[in-house]
């Protein structure tokens, strides 16, 4: 049972906190209510090259890092299709520096030009790296944009294209800032050795003066169900063929969720896999299988990846890959096989919390969600699936016109 | 309120670490455990560590492919039947192969851990090495490495090495897709017979143990035949390259460069160790590090920029770590070595010493949290043949090392002219 109390600022910012004792540490984590799914389609990676821009000064304090690293703290941020989220970890006689520094930066940034200029550079190397320097590094670019064709997943974070991110400005800078990070689309984490009557002190000091800002109505367009397959055939000079399968699934807050994450666990979560099993080591059609899902708050993509063995038709390794889904919607699953899934998801879960920084973390998302306490009872959502729901979800997913699929191929 | 003035801060240098103390057990054949009881979850992690890493085999590869095949089947079980009794339990069990050792682990709800014990008993016992297992194993392995040679950062990775130790060595020995195809189950046998059968080994626990764990442990691999001889790590010559300088291309429509720069170094016994490591923190340790700052904050020249002195136990390497556009990877190159020449002429101010200082003590106070953590600085204590003296005597070095000293570190070791140097495009 993972404990915390919730309160909220005059402003909106909702504050949660998280007593924990046993460590030195303390952690504060800031999530913005703002991924790319936010972002105009003509000038995309926005909210990512911006989470950059967040650690070049704010309106008061040149430095964000310095002070942090000065106190004996370390930080990171990472943006998603939906969210963006900051966390520092510091020992925790110096938690008041973490929110100096958080507080004046949700105020107002510096805006400084040259800041922007070396961080739109410092984010193309990062497409670079990650997404054009590597053998199959643009598979999402292009699956995104097929299994999407309205909803703005359809673009990856980093963005659709370079020029986007070489193109932003200032100005886009200042709109996307006023509109996107202010006290109202904010949620605020305080957990460690901490007082939570301490933190209610710091979090009005600190917090309490910023003006609350306009709460972001988001109204995004809807995914049209999917009627018909699609398919995708890419040649490129990677040494194999590889295959891609994308099947649309449920909101993250949909009852049915957690029966679709057990079956990508059912399929691919460990050496007794179903996938593994028969395609990887019985049959050898695949050198590896993964099946997963980003658990993305709007409906999301189910998705079956693996290279093909060198000499295999990949056609013949995707027929294999379909029989082995036909198997898991006509017989389903036994109860032993269920209930190895459900005890992975409670070890998982179990290890998952152990640092008090993922515990923070997993706080402020649960809370974006709109229910912080589901760090709690999310296992117990887990337990509740049964066999059947397996196997009515699997024949309701994995339907051949709810299908995305992509072939990349090898031209040499 | 004046958001300009920063709130008072305690200095992580005025604090006082206290690394927790293992318990030490034997078993009955002279296993050593090393157990670390603590954490709020009922979550386990143990780690069996082998003297079986790369440094023993004769045949390229024969280590790692024993390692990973030790879940591949005993007599009585297969390879899915021991995965299923594992995830079942919802229990994670791993191994990875190293220089010098090979480990196999398991992490496991504390609840369940004494029933995946015997697993691993029989795999270290009874692991068969079936003709079909290998098959699969060294088709995959060789997909797998096609892939990542066409990923410059790996590239650059082993050739790096290769340069400073030399491609006999086993720090810089790397696998070719032949030696894959020329690994046999016969290989595997005699390895297993020799480093597992009949090696040695050190247990290492951690989390929230069961109650009488150690009896338990004791029950199960307290009959292994090990550590009946102690088996000595051969010490290998190293054969440094003569050439400093490489340029490779890799793929000709590549639009950044893997940059490597390496210098040869002493392991963590040599007296200089402690003090290197608070001034590699400044020089590119972490991301108010110098190279950072210029490199990636003010030339946006790459999405990051590091250096470290690599974890091996005989003699080691002081690294310099990059991708950067294929345009900027010379000017990156220039840049390293003029941040070197800052640190061997400037001395550092006393208030970029104090923030390094105070950085890497609260990076250690952070490090200590958690049963896992604070093994695996026993861990890496015990398997360097270290013992508390270097943890207490390495804080003590942080928060006291002078600005002086670390200026002669750096014109004894920062010198561009020891540095290997390699851009693969």
């Amino acid at each position: 049972m993972i404990k915390f109390e919730k309160f909220i600022l005059e402003n909106g910012l909702r504050v949660l906190v998280h007593e924990d004792k046993s460590t030195p540490m303390a952690v504060l984590n800031v999530l913005y209510d703002v991924g790319a799914k936010d972002e105009n389609p003509e000038k995309t990676g926005f909210a990512h090259l911006f989470e950059h821009l967040m650690f070049g000064g704010s309106k008061n304090i040149p430095s964000y890092d310095e002070p942090l690293q000065l106190a004996g703290g370390e930080n990171n941020a990472f943006t998603t299709n939906d969210l963006t989220n900051y966390y520092c970890q510091l020992p925790a006689e110096n938690i008041e520096t973490a929110f100096w520094l958080e507080s004046d930066r949700m105020l107002s940034l510096a805006f400084s030009k040259k800041s922007l200029e070396v961080q739109r550079k410092v984010v193309c190397e990062e497409f670079k790296e990650h997404y054009i320097n590597k053998p199959y590094g643009d598979v999402w670019h292009k699956m995104r944009n097929l299994a999407y064709t309205t909803h703005p997943y359809k673009w990856m974070t980093i963005g659709a294209i370079l020029k986007h991110v070489e193109e932003a400005t200032l100005e886009d800078v200042k709109e996307f800032f006023f509109k996107h990070y202010t006290p109202c689309n904010a949620i605020l984490v305080v957990a460690g050795n901490i007082d939570i009557d301490n933190i209610k002190t710091l979090a009005e000091k600190w917090f309490g003066p910023i003006p609350s800002g306009i709460k972001y109505n988001r109204s995004l367009p809807a995914e049209p169900p999917q009627t018909a397959p699609r398919y995708l055939e890419v040649k490129s000079g990677v040494p194999l063929d590889a295959l891609y399968k994308c099947w649309h699934i449920y909101p993250r807050m949909d009852k049915r969720y957690y029966a679709c994450d057990l079956i990508s666990d059912i399929l691919s979560g460990g050496g007794s896999s179903r996938l593994f099993q028969s395609l990887v080591k019985e049959q050898q059609l695949f050198s590896n299988l993964d099946c997963y899902h980003f658990g993305s708050t709007d409906a999301g993509l189910m998705t079956i990846e693996g290279k093909v063995v060198k000499g295999i038709d990949i056609k013949e390794a995707e027929k294999a890959l379909v029989e082995e889904i036909k198997k898991l919607q006509v017989e389903g699953i036994s109860q032993a096989e269920l209930e190895k899934v459900k005890n992975k998801a409670e070890s998982a879960m179990a290890f998952e919390d152990m640092s008090v920084m993922n515990r923070a973390s997993s706080i402020a998302m649960y809370e974006l969600l709109g229910d912080a306490n589901l760090i709690n009872t999310e296992l117990s959502n887990y337990q509740m699936v049964t066999a059947e729901e397996i196997k009515e979800q699997s024949r309701i997913i994995f339907d051949e016109n709810n299908c995305s699929t992509m072939y990349y191929l090898s031209d040499n | 309120m004046n958001r300009k003035i920063a709130p008072t801060i305690k200095d992580a240098i005025d604090y006082t670490l206290h690394l927790k103390p293992y318990e030490y057990s034997k078993l009955d054949n002279g296993i050593s455990v090393y157990t670390v009881n603590a954490g709020a979850q009922e979550v386990i992690q143990l780690e069996i560590v082998f003297y079986a890493g790369n440094s023993f085999e004769q045949q390229r590869g024969i280590a790692a492919a024993t390692n990973f095949l030790l879940k591949n089947g005993t007599s009585t079980k297969t390879a899915l039947q021991i995965n299923e009794a594992f995830e079942y339990y919802g229990g994670y069990c791993n191994r990875v192969c190293y220089n010098e050792t090979a480990v196999i682990s398991l992490h496991s709800l504390t609840k369940h851990v004494n029933k995946l014990l015997p697993i691993l008993n029989e795999m270290l016992t009874d692991s068969i090495f079936s003709e079909e297992e290998l098959k699969v194993y060294k088709q995959n392995a060789q997909q797998r490495l096609k892939v990542n040679l066409q990923k410059a950062e790996f590239v650059a990775g082993r050739l790096i090495d290769s340069y400073v130790y030399g491609e006999q060595h086993p720090y810089g020995v790397y696998t070719n897709p032949l030696d894959i195809e020329n690994i046999t189950t016969d290989a595997c046998k005699q390895f297993y017979e020799k480093y597992y059968l009949n090696g040695s080994c050190i247990i290492f626990a951690a989390g929230n143990l069961p109650a009488q764990f150690i009896n338990e442990l004791n029950a199960v691999f307290g009959k292994l035949h090990v550590n009946k001889t102690s088996i000595k790590v051969p010490l290998a010559d190293v054969f440094p390259a003569v050439e400093k300088k490489y340029r490779i291309e890799n793929d000709p429509n590549a639009v950044q460069g893997a940059i490597r720069l390496a210098s040869p170094f002493p392991n963590r016994h040599h007296p200089d160790f402690k003090k290197a490591m608070v001034l590699n923190t400044l020089f590119g340790g972490f991301f108010g590090a110098r190279l950072m700052s210029n490199i990636r904050e003010d030339k946006g020249y790459t999405y990051g920029i590091y250096s470290y002195i690599q974890n091996h136990l005989q003699q080691t390497a002081w690294m310099v770590s990059t991708e950067a556009g294929k345009d900027v990877s010379e000017a990156t190159i220039e840049e390293v070595y003029k941040e070197m020449k800052r640190l061997r002429e400037e001395k550092i101010g006393e208030e970029e010493l104090l923030l390094v200082r105070n950085y890497m003590i609260g990076g250690i106070l952070g490090d200590l949290d958690g049963p896992f953590q604070i093994m695996a600085k026993w861990k890496n204590i015990i398997l360097n043949n270290l013992d508390e003296t270097y943890f207490y005597d390495s804080v003590n070095e942080i928060k006291t090392v002078s600005a002086d000293a670390l200026m002669e570190l750096a014109n004894k070791y920062l010198l561009p002219e020891k540095f290997y140097e390699l851009v693969v495009y």
